[in-house]
């Protein structure tokens, strides 16, 4: 199989984002890299946040995750082509392209949630159903992933797609700081979406049932709580988070191919892991400190360096706290 | 006598196929695939070891096949080539005969002090924070290999051909398939061994209940060391040996991609069952080599095929049963599956 998705990452690091080259670390370039480690982490913590969400209900590494980030991504692209007239029907007016913007993300959630829902109905609950082991919903999980991943390779050709910009770019600066407004919108974005998701997760009564069906799932049907809709639900959320940060990331980064969920959806799940898989904090948490790993290793090192030294600095975290860092040790009944 | 049967007809087969690509009835194409099912038979039942019998999920196999790929290649071409980074071979080229294998183990033991890394944390954690641990140690091997530019670093080594090559001068019959055959049928033995030993039942007592097993005085961290570096020593001899077969190895081959694939055949033959390992590598590498005319398409079907496999039959072709369950005859030829 095709290891674009590697090299693909790389060059985006190596495209702006890191100001690398210069070895020595100045604080102008500690604080434009803090930028850039915000936005790049915010991209980990929203992917991380919807494989935590999942795993914290059904106990399922969902694989299939990274790869509906790129689903998300490429519904975004054909629905913001749609309205900027690119094919064969036209709207009547002209919208504006923020206006754009805003639909393109509403209907690409809508949308991807759907995909995320019919996986969900189609791979994961017939073996839920039969009780087959975890082990087996993770490998179907991973084959999920894999035929989006090609059948998107398929139909839609090897070709990579530039997305259109909506959001007009503007740069500011700030005591040599450069930033622009995308950068602005990920960061804020990702935090409103996990302050969101813990209210939804600890203030109301469906994320009460989210919570109870990972501590006992048959005690919660007798409390007469509809497993299958929360479970539903939480694909929901899940999914049309991935959709969401899909869209952001090619904003910050207007290149789309299939393998692009691939990579980044392995890493933000190690994030979650680190973290503390199943708490929405460890997950926000776990997403930034990748992300700032990443770029002050790839600010100061060669960046072939960084994935190495990143995961090695993510195995020692794991070692020294075995259950991430908000992961709470389950006491196990003898 | 009967004891013996299963390895005479191994023999014989191996003998027929090694006869056959030797006159040339089995052309170069077919020989690639054979080979190939070696290697995988040697990757799926060893990850077997641990995803199956043990219950853990690593998925990070491809990183020790890496390991054991890198080291035996980097051995051979030093010991018996003369190539750019090495210079002048040390030893005769002709000794590359007798001393392949000794490289191979070589390189397997390499791989399995590389499975310590994975090992000692497993003492601490289990389950998905294990799987992570195994899935980082896939990327450092990987970005270690991709930053070392003295072996090629991400364009790859090579020149393990010549070391065939020379193996071929001496005495000309297909050596690396040769190493195949020996090396898949040692491999099984001792896991087979293993597995059935009252030593090694403390490994499906792992996975069964591993607070029980330890207070059954099975010494559970033990277990787990001995079964990973047992485990990723394999994947090491199975990566010298597919760099033998390739002749050119470069650390895009040993990604999670290579993990994933290894660990499909394990799920797909049944967690806990050698024999099912051994089929659905053989079923899986074939089904690979009839679909390749699919192209891109082949890798929507195949995933496509094994989420319907699991719906309908999530345990895998054998389940956790061996072929001696399903045929009892069987059992007479192999004396040491009896409980």
């Amino acid at each position: 199989m095709p290891g674009t998705a590697f090299h693909y990452h790389k060059l985006f690091l190596n495209d702006g984002l890191i100001t690398s080259g210069a070895y020595k670390l100045t604080l102008e370039m500690f604080f434009q890299n803090f930028l850039n480690a915000l936005q790049w982490g915010s991209f980990y913590a929203l992917i991380a946040l919807g494989y935590t969400l999942v795993y914290g209900v059904l106990l399922l590494i969902n694989f299939a995750h990274g790869d509906i980030f790129m689903v998300g991504a490429y519904i975004g692209f054909f629905i913001a082509s749609f309205f900027l007239g690119s094919y064969a029907f036209h709207l009547p007016f002209a919208l504006s392209g923020n206006v754009i913007f805003v639909f393109t993300v509403i209907i690409t959630m809508v949308l991807t949630a759907g995909v995320g829902v019919t996986i969900e109905r189609v791979a994961y609950r017939p073996l839920r159903k039969k009780g087959a082991g975890r082990l087996y919903v993770v490998i179907t999980a991973l084959m999920c992933g894999l035929v989006l991943e090609n059948g998107n390779l398929a139909l839609l050709g090897a070709s990579r797609k530039s997305f259109p910009d909506l959001i007009e770019k503007s740069i500011y600066t700030i005591g040599g700081v450069t930033f622009t407004n995308i950068k602005i919108l990920v960061i804020v974005t990702t935090i409103l979406v996990f302050l969101f998701l813990e209210a939804i997760v600890r203030k109301t009564k469906i994320g009460m049932a989210m919570r109870a069906i990972s501590y006992d799932r048959v005690a919660v049907l007798l409390m007469g709580i509809p497993l299958d809709i929360v479970i539903v639900f939480t694909f929901i959320l899940g999914s049309s988070l991935a959709a969401l940060a899909g869209i952001l990331f090619v904003t910050a980064y207007p290149v789309l191919e299939p393998y692009m969920g691939a990579m980044v959806g392995w890493k933000a799940f190690i994030a979650a892991v680190v973290g503390g898989i199943g708490e929405i904090r460890g997950a926000f948490v776990g997403g930034f400190i990748l992300g700032f790993i990443e770029i002050y290793v790839a600010a100061v090192f060669p960046s072939t360096l960084r994935d190495l030294i990143a995961f090695a600095i993510l195995l020692l975290l794991l070692s020294l706290k075995p259950t991430g860092i908000f992961g709470i040790a389950r006491a196990q009944k003898i | 006598m009967k004891r013996y049967l299963p390895f005479i007809l191994y023999g014989i087969l191996c003998f027929v196929v090694i006869a056959g690509a030797r006159s040339g009835l089995i052309d170069t194409y077919q020989q690639l695939i054979i080979m190939f099912i070696g290697i995988n038979i040697i990757l799926c039942s060893s990850l077997n070891l641990i995803n199956g019998y043990m219950g853990e999920f690593s998925c990070g196999h491809a990183g020790f096949m890496a390991v054991g790929a890198y080291v035996t290649s980097i051995l051979n071409v030093w010991l018996f080539t003369s190539s750019q980074i090495f210079g002048e071979p040390v030893l005769s080229p002709v000794a590359a005969v007798f001393l392949f294998p000794v490289t191979l183990i070589v390189g397997g033991i390499a791989a399995a002090l590389a499975g310590l890394l994975v090992a000692i944390p497993s003492v601490r954690t289990r389950g998905d924070y294990l799987a992570i641990i195994t899935l980082a140690v896939n990327y450092i091997v990987k970005s270690s290999i991709e930053n070392i530019q003295v072996i090629g670093g991400a364009r790859g080594f090579m020149g393990m051909g010549k070391v065939v090559d020379s193996m071929t001068g001496v005495l000309n019959l297909p050596w690396v398939m040769i190493w195949i055959f020996a090396f898949t049928a040692f491999c099984i033995w001792v896991l087979n061994h293993f597995v059935n030993s009252t030593y090694g039942k403390g490994i499906i007592a792992i996975r069964d209940d591993e607070i029980a097993a330890e207070i059954m005085s099975v010494d559970t961290n033990r277990m787990k060391i001995v079964a990973f570096t047992l485990s990723s020593g394999m994947a090491g001899v199975a990566g010298g040996l597919f760099a033998h077969v390739l002749g050119y190895i470069n650390p895009g081959s040993f990604t999670i991609m290579k993990s994933t694939e290894i660990m499909v055949m394990v799920y797909l033959g049944g967690m806990g069952s050698l024999s099912g390992s051994v089929l659905s590598a053989v079923s899986f590498t074939l089904l690979m080599e009839i679909l390749r005319p699919l192209q891109v398409y082949k890798w929507v079907l195949i995933p496509l095929l094994l989420i319907i496999l699991m719906l309908f039959r999530p345990e895998g072709i054998m389940g956790n049963r061996e072929l001696t369950d399903v045929f009892p005859k069987l059992r007479r030829f192999f004396p040491s599956k009896e409980l």
